[in-house]
Parts: structure tokens; sequence; C-alpha cells
């Protein structure tokens, strides 16, 4: 099979400049993720172009182009110290793709860049997966198909090759949604992943110093959302009793505090009590292990395991958006029997730090004896009735944090109320330990569902009392109550700079932003977080009996089918009406035929009428005129620019025309 | 012939089914359009297959629904690419005699019913280029396919590949046609011929081309027979229609010859004789004179007009054959 049509004919300028303007709109959304002087680079390739566009000027030589492309390769090596990898991947192809815009002569370089164009789409993945990225990539993805339909026919007209790219866009969807929901997925990764796969996320972590915290609380980035059952559908429990239990810090060095040694299990440490709350988490990735649940959680998950400090962990790093299903019990009772070492552990402090606090907390000790309910109540007792604030923006501490904070500073955010509270039972002699994690969240009121930020992370105390166990005392709840009750934007002082959408007078931004929020969950939870699992139980909702691959590809080979069936119906169905001018002309060949008129299939409007004036000059020359009137209406109805009145006009002159000759011909 | 040769004249056979000639109008059903991927359809199937890799081993949900939205348009190419061909109907159109040597040129008139043009349709015959033609909504054009005319004779039409690439390059549709068409091809007028002979007429006087030569008498339409140097290329440059003319002559008009075969020398085979007897009809006819024909079992009385050059040559054309 011989190509008539050579891949090597050279690109025609409109050719060149649809791949340029397509290649734009693909190249601008990687833009926040490139290097700053691979971006200028790339930049200034792309204005070459454009400038050689405009002059039809010619390419550059194929030697500067190999220079700029091994300059480039070698500026990406040393920028990423690699050349696999992620990151590194996502430069050399931007290198790549500018360049062969250079090096762009003939309808194969064209067809090149078109793939490029689509590999480039699919790089945006790599950094973000949301409604605004797919909408962006749908926008490049038509335009780079519109480029590939100039690419094989120059001369179509540049919003028919838009509108022809957006059908077959909008006929591919079927196919994808059937390949989406059907096609049998793999979880990844195939094989290791380079190092960069994921790149730096703000979350809790496994220390705290003062302000890691408050840090976290600036983020609006969503940390997890949860969707209560039962009595709870559709709302939250109060605000209050929502503390999701993250890493326990219980070792202090003076300045940070740190996870101290613990043990996993994949038994339950404890028997439920009190009233049980069922309801699922969709975890954000944070590349921690932390998995979190409202304290105290009775189900672990398949992916999870219990920690000795009632935390539960993921077997490996949350690198994905995960589900678990939860419930828990609001009044369980931890830590009874705790281990000595442990509760050793849980006493210790380096030694001669913070003198002030040693003192007052030993002077509580000799006051209250063995009373240790009393220490804590006066520790409780200490924040409310000195002046303490509550502050996003707290002054820097010195060597000393925990005396500057208690005696001289008092403005502090959560972690300074736990780390304080906390540092003064260890110096009474009482065991206790920080507890991170989140507090709070919103019910998003369009989805129901409970919305947990990063601004909503918290720290919080736990105390053991002999024949109690550990118990929760959080003293941001006593400095600021609201904090607890409400949120954080309520809590903060006025003044103190909060988002946007916590300001008052900004009610319709903050609908919404809820809007926006359930929407986005529905696209987290059904689109992004489409995996090997999720397909399961969607496809046995649905009906299918044992989802495995055969009976996926079965049915999807099936409806695909059916699919294409009903496109080549599509394919070959043709209207059978004619447009009327051409059923008119047909009529008028008809009329003629009796005289040895009818048209030839190669005859066009005016040879037809010249050939009828010549044939019937000596015996009716009125019959030839009325022809060439005839035929100029045609060639005005079916050539000439339409316009509505006039082509009205001329289908009733022509209708009138055509039936006095078939009258004429009786 | 060679094994693949052998093999392609079988699948063209096949592909045609004992049709050709076919009846017109030829409508090319779902049933004789092919598809198959093109080089490039192919490329992008492999770097689909890549993006997928990709998106597995990233757990890109969106990888995947990129991944299958370009699938789905490769299918839709298909359709589409189907769909420009499929249905199209195909008729002979005009065909005029050449003369051996010169390119016979076949018209084929493509019909378009459905209400959408049809762009991008190569049309080619075998051992020949493309040509590429847009049919619009609703319509009919007439592609025209150039064929080099050997020899005397009737020339058939031989099978028209009709093909398309359209929309998106990535699969080819074609299909085969053998419309019902021939063309006629005359002699090649002889390139040196003997003067015109001197018929044994009424007044037995030779005749005087030259001198004929001399009277213009007027223009007609330019026949491809008619000598390059009686063109009239100023009347062509101001009329600018594209349209050529030729400067008729008077003088000889008068003369009646007679062009024989059986007074030609014997030693001339019957293709030299052929050729000759065509080029004296070209110089006679150019000249404006009146002749007849005698051919071994025909006759044409003497005419000039063109109806009797068209049958003269005609009857050289299929000499013997049939």
């Amino acid at each position: 099979m011989r190509k008539s049509k050579p891949v090597t004919s050279p690109l025609v300028a409109r050719q060149s400049l649809w791949l340029f303007g397509s290649a734009l709109l693909v190249f601008a959304p990687l833009v926040p993720h490139l290097p700053d002087w691979l971006i200028a680079l790339t930049t200034l390739t792309l204005l070459w172009r454009g400038i050689l566009l405009w002059r039809h000027a010619p390419l550059p030589s194929h030697w500067l182009l190999a220079f700029a492309g091994i300059a480039g390769a070698a500026g990406i090596a040393l920028h990423f110290h690699n050349l696999f990898g992620r990151d590194p991947g996502v430069a050399l192809l931007v290198l790549l793709f500018s360049l062969k815009l250079l090096e762009m002569h003939n309808l194969r370089d064209g067809f090149a860049v078109v793939l490029l164009g689509y590999f480039l789409s699919l790089t945006q993945f790599f950094y973000a997966q949301s409604i605004l990225n797919a909408g962006l990539t749908m926008l490049g993805v038509t335009f780079t198909t519109a480029a590939l339909v100039v690419l094989n026919h120059s001369r179509q007209p540049p919003l028919r090759s838009v509108r022809l790219a957006g059908l077959m866009l909008l006929q591919a969807i079927p196919f994808m949604l059937l390949l989406f929901v059907l096609f049998p997925r793999v979880q990844g990764p195939l094989w290791g992943l380079p190092i960069d796969a994921y790149g730096g996320l703000t979350g809790l972590s496994d220390s705290m110093t003062p302000g890691s915290i408050s840090q976290l609380s600036q983020s609006e980035a969503i940390a997890f959302r949860v969707k209560f059952a039962g009595a709870y559908e559709n709302k939250a429990p109060r605000q209050a009793t929502l503390y999701w239990r993250g890493p326990v810090l219980s070792q202090f060095d003076g300045r940070s505090w740190r996870i101290g040694r613990v043990f996993v299990s994949n038994r339950l440490p404890y028997q439920p009590a009190g009233e049980a709350i069922d309801y699922v988490v969709t975890l954000e990735p944070h590349f921690k292990p932390w998995l979190f649940a409202l304290e105290f959680p009775v189900a672990i998950p398949a992916e999870g395991l219990m920690a000795s400090d009632y935390q539960l962990l993921a077997k490996t790093p949350v690198r994905t958006r995960l589900r678990y299903e939860m419930r828990s019990y609001t009044g369980i009772v931890i830590g009874i029997d705790e281990s000595p070492a442990l509760l050793r552990d849980a006493l210790q402090l380096p030694p001669l730090s913070n003198p002030r606090a040693r003192v007052l907390a030993a002077s509580w000790r000799e006051q209250f004896g063995a009373d240790d309910d009393a220490i804590v109540r006066s520790m409780i007792d200490f924040y409310r009735h000195q002046l303490f604030f509550y502050t996003l923006s707290p002054p820097l501490l010195g060597e000393h944090s925990v005396d500057e904070f208690l005696f001289d500073s008092r403005r502090g955010f959560c972690e300074h109320f736990s780390a304080g509270f906390v540092f003064m039972m260890r110096a009474a002699g009482i065991p206790a330990r920080v507890v991170t994690g989140y507090q709070g969240g919103e019910v998003n009121p369009v989805d129901g569902t409970l919305i947990v930020r990063q601004s909503d992370a918290h720290a919080w105390s736990e105390v053991w009392l002999k024949g109690r166990g550990w118990i929760r005392v959080d003293p941001t709840a006593v400095i600021a109550p609201s904090r607890i009750e409400t949120n954080l934007a309520f809590a903060l002082p006025a003044g103190e700079a909060r988002p946007l959408v916590a300001l008052p007078g900004f009610v319709w931004l903050l609908q919404m932003r809820y809007r926006w929020d359930a929407l986005a969950n529905v696209w987290n939870q059904w689109v992004i977080g489409y995996n090997p699992q999720r397909q399961r139980d969607f496809l046995a909702r649905l009906g299918m009996r044992s989802p495995d691959w055969q009976q996926m590809t079965v049915v999807l080979t099936l409806i695909s089918g059916v699919l294409l069936l009903g496109f080549t119906a599509w394919a070959l169905y043709q209207r059978q009406r004619l447009v009327p001018a051409l059923a008119l002309w047909n009529r008028f060949s008809k009329s003629l035929a009796p005289r040895g008129l009818a048209r030839s299939p190669w005859e066009g409007p005016f040879a037809y009428a010249a050939r009828i004036a010549a044939t019937l000059r000596g015996e009716n020359p009125e019959l030839g005129v009325e022809a060439a009137r005839i035929a100029e209406i045609y060639a005005r109805l079916r050539y000439a620019k339409p316009d509505p009145v006039l082509t009205w006009q001329l289908l009733q002159e022509m209708k009138l025309r055509v039936s006095r000759i078939r009258l004429l011909k009786r | 012939m060679s094994l693949a040769a052998t093999l392609r004249e079988v699948f063209f056979r096949w592909a045609l089914r004992g049709r050709a000639p076919e009846a017109s109008p030829i409508t090319l059903t779902q049933r004789r359009v092919y598809v198959l991927p093109t080089r490039q359809g192919l490329a992008y199937a492999v770097a689909l297959l890549v993006m997928l890799v990709g998106a597995i081993n990233y757990n890109l949900s969106l990888g995947y629904a990129l991944v299958f939205l370009l699938a789905g348009l490769g299918i839709t190419a298909i359709l589409h690419t189907f769909r420009n061909l499929v249905q199209l109907r195909i008729a002979p159109g005009r065909c005029e005699p050449v003369f051996a040597g010169e390119l016979a040129n076949f018209g084929i008139v493509l019909t378009n019913l459905r209400d959408e043009t049809r762009p991008a349709i190569r049309l080619r015959l075998p051992a020949q280029t493309s040509i590429e033609v847009e049919i619009l909504r609703q319509s009919s054009f007439e592609a025209r396919l150039t064929l080099p005319a050997a020899h005397r004779g009737w020339l058939p039409l031989p099978r028209v590949t009709l093909e398309t690439n359209y929309p998106l390059g990535l699969v080819r549709a074609w299909s085969y046609a053998a419309p019902d068409q021939r063309c006629l091809v005359y002699p090649a007028p002889a390139e040196t011929a003997p003067p015109l002979p001197a018929t044994p007429g009424e007044d037995g006087g030779a005749v005087r081309l030259a001198a004929g030569m001399e009277d213009f008498a007027g223009l007609r339409r330019h026949q491809p027979a008619d000598p390059p140097r009686h063109v009239a290329w100023k009347a062509a440059a101001r009329q600018n229609s594209g349209l050529l003319l030729t400067k008729l002559f008077t003088g000889a008009a008068a003369h009646t010859l007679w062009f024989d075969w059986d007074v030609m020398p014997a030693t001339q085979d019957v293709e030299t004789r052929l050729s000759v007897l065509t080029r004296w009809i070209c110089d006679a006819h150019n000249a404006g004179l009146a002749w007849g024909l005698s051919l071994p079992g025909s006759e044409l009385a003497p005419a000039g007009d063109d109806i009797h050059f068209h049958a003269c040559l005609k009857l050289l054309a299929l000499y013997a054959q049939e």
C-alpha cells in the first residue's frame, strides 16, 4: 500500500500556527512546576518560534537545535542531580517539546508535536488532579486535536476544525466513561517510584516545636473528610467532642516534643463503652503513617495497626487518598493498667530546664500531697486566672521556653498551652504527654460531610491518674473555649490575620466554598479515588456478582460493541431530504429531459444553461433565457454566501419559474 | 509476475468481487470500504500505551481518564474516516478521445448525498499519483484522473482506488471502484508523413496546401490535433478565459481528397499506415479541406466537418480491433 500523501510534505504556515497555539495551551499549566531557568528557556524558544512564524522565516539549523538540546539536558541534570524521575522527566519533555517546535518541517514532525502535546497534558496530573486541571487538560486536548485535523486537511476553516475536534471528543466520552469504570484497575506503582514522586506536603509531623502547629493552621488545605452515618447522618457530633487523635508526643528535649517508643499490634487494647459513632474517613495523602479517628476507635482498618499510645497507624505511609470505615465509642477508658516503663517515659524531663516552672510544680506537690487531681485543677486554674492570650503569632521564646511562656509572655497557641501543661504535670510527678491531631471540623451543608482542614490542627494533653487511666485535658478549652466549641476563626481575637472566608460579611463566599468543596469531595471520591477497591465495590453495587478482571473485560467488550454499533449506524445514516434548491434544480432538469436536454452529471449550472440556450436558439429562445435565469438563481442559492431573506426570495422565484416550465411542457 | 504482484491481483479481484466494470452509479456501501490504521495510528496507539503505564504507575486517576479519552478519540477517528468515504456515489463522467501517446483524461463524477462536506478524498489509478478532492454537501464533483494512453483503441478505466485519512490521519479508509468507462485512443499522428496524396479528382491538380494557408478565414475552438502554430495566441491572451482558439485558413476547401488504405506503399505495416492516415486527416482538417477515407471493409464519404473528423479517427482507432 503506497502512501499517496507522503509524510514528508512540508507544513504550510496555517498548520504550524495551529501546532504552535496548541503547544502554548499545553505548556501553560506546567509553568508553576518547572525550574525558572527552564521556563525562561522555553518561553524564549516559543517566542522565537512565534517570530519565525510571523515573518515566514526559515527554521534554525539542526546543529543549533542539537546544541540547545544537549545544553538543556545538561542543565536539567545539574538542576535535579538526576535525569530519571518524575520532575526531570517532565522537564526533559518540555525541553524536547519546545525544541521540536523549532524543528517542525514536515507532516511527520507535526504529528510528533501532537503526540508530545498529548503526553505533556498527562504530566500535569503529577502535580494536581483537581476539577480545574481536568478542565485545562480538556481545553489543551481539544486544541491539539484540532491541530491534528488541520494537519490532515490544511484548508479546513479554524472554527470547523475546533468544532470537529469537539464533536469527536464528545463522541469519545462514552468510551472514556466505559473504560474508566470497567477497565480492570491495577494498584500502582508497577515498579519502584523515584524518590521525588511526591512533593512536600503540609500536615502533622512526628515532632512539635513552638510555632509548628500555628504555622499549620494558616493552611486551608483539607486534611480529611468524614461522612457520619446513623444518628449523625449529614451532620456531626458536637464540635467539642471531635478530637481526631494523631501522633502522641511523649519525649521532650527542652525545645521540641517527639514521639516516644511505641509498640504496634492488630488487637484493641480496650473495651468499647459509651455511645457508638459510625463514619467513613477519606484521608488526603500526607506521606506519614497516621490514620485519624475520633477518640477512641474500635475498628482497625485493613491497612492499619494500633499503637501502644492508642494511635492508629497505617502499615505504609499514606501516599494516595485513603478511605476507611470507622466506628468509635465516646466513653472508652484507656490505660488503666499502663506499663510502668511507659509511665516512666511520661515523666521524663530534660534536667535543669525551666527552673521557675519546676519550683511552682514542686510547691503544688507540697501543698496537695498525693492528690494528683488537685494538682491538675491547680494548673487549669493557673491558666484560667492569669491573663493568657490565645494568638496565632506568639513572641519567639528563648532557652527556657516553658518558663518564658508561663510567666512572661503569656501569649501562645494550642501547642504552647498543652506543652506548658504537660511540663508542669511532669515536674509535679504526674505522667503526662502531648497529643496532636485535629479538633473539630466544619459540616458542609451541601452534602453533609465534615471537612477537617489543616487549620483544625490542634495539640492537647493527657495525664495519667491512678485508677482512671489517661485523662484528656485540653488547656486551650480554658483559655479560648470558642476554639473548641466552634472553630479557630471565632477564637482568634479581632485584628488577627485570618482566612478571607472567615471574615464577617463574606457569607456568600463561604456558601460558594461549601458548594465547591462538596463538588470537590464527589470528584475526589469517585474520580480521583476510583481505585481497584472502589471499582470492586461500585461494580458489586451495580449488580456484578464477582467483579474480577475477566468479568469486567467481558462486560466492557459487550457494552463497547453496542456503543460501536450505535455509532456505526450514525456514520451510515444520511438524511435523504435534499436541500430545496437542489430538489428544484433536479426537477428542472427532469422537465427538460423529453427534449433531450437532461443535465449530464458533470455539467455545472452555467454550462447547462448555455447548452440549453444553444440548442433551443432557433425554436424557443425564451426558454433559453429562462434557463439562464434559473441556473443563475440555483448557483446563487448553492454557492453564494447565504442571506436568509434573499435565500427565501430566490427560492420562491426559482419555484415559480421551474413550475412554469413544467406547465409549458404540457 | 512476482508472487506479491499475483497476490495483490487476487486481492483486488476479490475486493471488486467480479463486478468490474460495474454498473453506474456505484455506491460505496459499508461492505466495500476497508479501514486500517496508518503508521501514525500505530504510533498513536503506542503513545497511549506508554501513557497508560505511566498512569498506572503513578496511580493517576485523571491519567487513566485522559488515556481512555484519547482511546475513545481513536475509535471515533475510525468512524469519522469511514464515514467520510462510505456511501459516496461514483459515476463515469466525460472522457474525450485522445491520441496515442497523450494522457487519457477520465472524468469521474463523485456525488455526496450527505448534508456535510466530504473533504480530503484521494483518488488514484494504479501506478499513478493521486489527486485530492473535496465534495461539498449534497453536490457532485467531477474529478479528472489521467492515464497515459499508449495504444490506439479503447482504453478502459482501470480500478480506481478511493481513500481518505481525514480527519485525524490515524486510520485510512479505502475502497475500490471500477466504473464502466473507456477512453477512445486515436492512433498517434505520424511525425514524418508523405505529403497529402494528390487525388485524381475533377481538376486533377495537386493540393496547394501552402497557398491555402495564407488566407485567414476565422477562429474556432482549439482541438488536440491542431498544430500549435495555428493557435491564435494573441486572441487567447485577450480573452483571458483559458480557451484556446485555432486560426482557420481557406484556400483549398474546394479540393476533395481521398485517403485510401490500398494506395499506400505495401511495405508499411498496419500501425504505420494508420498513423500516416491519422496525420493526413489531421492536416486536411486543419487546412479546412474535405476528405474521404477508405479502409478495407469500410469507407467514409468525403466531408470536412468535426463530426466527420472524429468518425474517421474512430474508424482508424478501432481498425482491426474487436
